[in-house]
């Protein structure tokens, strides 16, 4: 007889429950080939950005008459922020080939005094502008030599020229690449919020729908159930992000996509995983207690859907209006405010720019609602756990069983 | 029945002398009969326990006592409490009032760790091994690792599931995962046994194999209660039975205290008699057929010999048997008295 043997910790109760969880979840296949796919899918995306942002953004073919223009021509793309490549042809028709081909956007030819282009179909747009910039500059250059100038000369006072702006609120800078990343961290932690609350629901109505939850709370109470459940799950995520986060990051560096300073890089991931962290606490504490209310697994999906569009309605807000407009005035107030924090604050982090104070404000307003919410779905958890059969009305759930 | 276990009833908390009044009245009631000898103060004793769900009254003061070394039998029908009490004692549900002692104190969750429990609809993880399951389950009992892995091994070697320690629960038949939830029942060698219907669904063979345990666990001296619809077996295997109707016990006691002030059964076959020869005596109703015997149950003080009379004026009488009530009979009887009441 074991009387004397029976002691059981709190904390290790919580720690026992955890473990389960966690190499219930290490072992399942989903599990592993989803964090396979996300790898290869980030490496992929990687890859393609570099090989994208490698290559000219055009590629012009010049005859030996036209070849004068070389210069110009970048000088002028250069100006506009476009990376124009000059490829000189033997003639005139060998050009012409080449941009039946593909192989040229655009060839020019005529005397070189005038701007003659010979295009496949359509002429591009942003080179269209280029070579109306550069053709004005012809003129003008013709014209500044009659007038017997020295169009070199202009041309450099012209550069010179500039106006001097003062901002009183000085705009952020904004990056390409930040921009990108935000959007990426919107997206992996989205995901992360989906999968991994999704996972503690299902983990909760599994539960309950076998009643192994009447065993288990024959030996330790509701709180800790729950609590070993989100925790040993939230580990999983973590592992999961912290993995996708820092391996993305790694060889984005590496392979030369991601040209930002790398501390700026692995900020945007220590954001992240802060991030997943109060965001899947705060939803898996919602979504533990709603799943409660259910005993089949068809009605999960149910009861789950109206805190999940909050997640939806944050990530897409926030990916849709984001990277085109990074300072817009609905996103910074809704980024702050605890439900949406989770998904549009770190997309915004990454993005950078964002006041500190901001950061800060919206970390605790996130922290102050979690013993709130604890206390909240705890009661609703214990209350409507062990009530099997036909769902349970959130207003009973509230009242002891 | 030490006074040890008395006082300790009555001491701890401002509600103690009433306790101290429900303790003493169960050991009025039922003290002494069947297990004398045996000193019980470690008793499971549910005391006046009350449950509503909404309107409807599952538990309506109900109290009964397990003693150490018994196997309690405890019937009723569909919805009649049964599981309420259970899982009250396993602090699943919370009473609306009264109280669960163990060993002469309100059972606590530490104290719970060491019951073990069968829930009535089986609740195991489906997708889970059955060994891992198993020292799962054993250890959030409080076992340490070794400890919990040894009994997932006995106890999976006993019950005849030890080729099955690798696989899922799903996958086993009904009756191999039955084995295993009272391997989870077992594995952390309770100090009391609560166990809803345990042999439902188990075939000839599991039935023996669980009555076996159940013996050899009263016999080691542990309280064991279990809730059953085969009667039969109930009166075979238990000490004592508890019925239950519309959440209050109606009886409790060993099936032979139950009988006595009972009325008595009378099995007589006489061909020749037509079917309502016994009509007219006073004191004595139909109570069924069993092919040509007709089965007849006598008031208190009725005479029968008069039926004997009667019987052997209509022709040959092959069969004249006086039965005790079977504790089906005796469950009929409290289950008619309710039909009658809830008709009145």
């Amino acid at each position: 007889m074991t009387g004397s043997d029976v002691r059981l910790g709190t904390w290790q109760a919580v720690q026992l429950v955890a473990s389960r969880e966690v190499t219930t979840r290490l072992r399942s296949k989903a599990f592993i080939w989803s964090l396979v796919v996300t790898l290869l899918l980030l490496i992929g995306f990687a890859l393609t950005m570099k090989l994208v942002d490698g290559g000219a953004d055009a590629t012009v073919g010049v005859t030996g008459q036209t070849a004068a223009l070389q210069g110009p021509l970048t000088a002028t793309g250069a100006a506009l922020e476009q990376d124009i490549e000059i490829r000189t042809v033997p003639d005139e028709a060998a050009g012409r080939a080449q941009v039946a081909d593909d192989s040229l956007d655009a060839l020019l030819i005529g005397d070189g005094q005038r701007i003659q282009v010979v295009v496949k179909k359509e002429l591009d747009g942003s080179l269209r502008n280029a070579l109306n910039v550069l053709a004005g500059q012809l003129v003008l250059n013709q014209a500044i030599e009659r007038l017997g100038g020295d169009p070199a000369a202009v041309g450099q006072a012209v550069a010179g020229a500039g106006i001097d702006v003062e901002s009183l609120e000085p705009p952020f800078p904004y990056e390409q690449q930040q921009l990108v990343l935000g959007i990426i961290a919107g997206i992996l932690i989205y995901m992360a919020l989906l999968l991994n609350g999704t996972t503690v629901a299902t983990g909760v109505v599994e539960e309950k729908s076998s009643r192994v939850v009447e065993l288990l709370l024959a030996t330790i109470r509701p709180w800790q159930l729950m609590a070993g459940k989100v925790a040993g799950i939230g580990l999983v995520g973590l592992i999961q992000i912290v993995v996708i986060g820092v391996v993305g990051v790694v060889a984005a560096l590496a392979i030369g996509a991601l040209t930002i300073s790398a501390s700026a890089a692995f900020g945007t991931v220590v954001w992240l995983i802060v991030w997943f962290l109060l965001g899947f606490v705060m939803y898996s504490l919602v979504f533990a207690a709603l799943a409660a209310l259910v005993s089949r697994q068809e009605d999960v999906q149910g009861v789950i859907t109206p805190p999940m569009m909050v997640v939806v309605l944050g990530y897409v807000l926030g990916i849709s209006i984001l990277p085109s407009d990074p300072d817009n005035k609905l996103c910074e107030v809704l980024s702050v405010i605890p439900f949406f924090a989770p998904t549009m604050m770190p997309m915004r982090l990454a993005m950078g720019g964002v006041p500190g104070w901001q950061a800060a404000l919206s970390v605790v307003l996130v922290v102050l609602t979690i013993p709130a919410l604890v206390w909240l779905s705890g009661r609703i958890y214990r209350n409507a756990v062990v009530r099997s059969g036909a769902r349970v009305k959130l207003s009973d759930a509230l009242r002891p069983a | 029945m030490g006074g040890d276990g008395e006082g300790r009833e009555g001491g701890p908390g401002g509600g103690g002398e009433r306790e101290v009044i429900k303790g003493g009245l169960v050991r009025v009631v039922w003290g002494g009969m069947g297990q004398d000898g045996r000193v019980s103060d470690r008793r499971l004793v549910f005391d006046s326990l009350s449950k509503r769900y909404g309107d409807v009254v599952a538990l309506r003061e109900a109290t009964f006592d397990v003693r150490a070394g018994e196997l309690f039998g405890f019937v009723g029908s569909n919805g009649a409490g049964k599981t309420t009490a259970m899982r009250i004692a396993l602090g699943v549900l919370a009473a609306d009032s009264g109280v669960v002692w163990w060993d002469g104190a309100p059972i606590t969750l530490e104290t719970r760790r060491q019951v073990g429990y069968m829930p009535e609809e089986r609740g195991l993880y489906p997708k889970m091994r059955v060994g891992e399951q198993l020292v799962y389950l054993a250890r959030l009992h409080g076992l340490g690792p070794r400890k919990a892995q040894r009994a997932m091994e006995e106890w999976t070697e006993r019950l005849g599931v030890a080729g099955r320690r690798g696989d899922e629960v799903q996958k086993l038949s009904l009756g191999n995962q039955q084995r295993v939830q009272l391997a989870a029942a077992l594995v952390h060698d309770p100090t009391i046994l609560v166990l809803d219907e345990p042999f439902s669904g188990l075939d000839p063979v599991a039935v023996d194999v669980m009555s076996g345990v159940l013996r050899e666990k009263a016999a080691e001296g542990i309280p064991v209660v279990f809730s059953s619809h085969q009667l039969d077996l109930v009166e075979r295997l238990c000490h004592r039975v508890g019925i239950i109707r519309s959440g209050q016990m109606v009886a409790v006691g060993t099936v032979n205290e139950l009988r006595a002030g009972g009325t008595v059964h009378l099995v007589v076959d006489a061909p020749n008699a037509g079917p309502d020869w016994a009509d007219a005596l006073p004191g004595v109703h139909l109570r069924g057929w069993e092919g040509s015997k007709v089965v007849l149950e006598l008031d208190h003080g009725a005479d029968d010999q008069l039926v004997l009379q009667t019987a052997l004026s209509t022709g040959p009488v092959r069969e004249f048997t006086r039965r005790q009530a079977t504790l089906t009979e005796l469950f009929r009887n409290v289950v008619s008295a309710e039909h009658e009441e809830s008709a009145a």
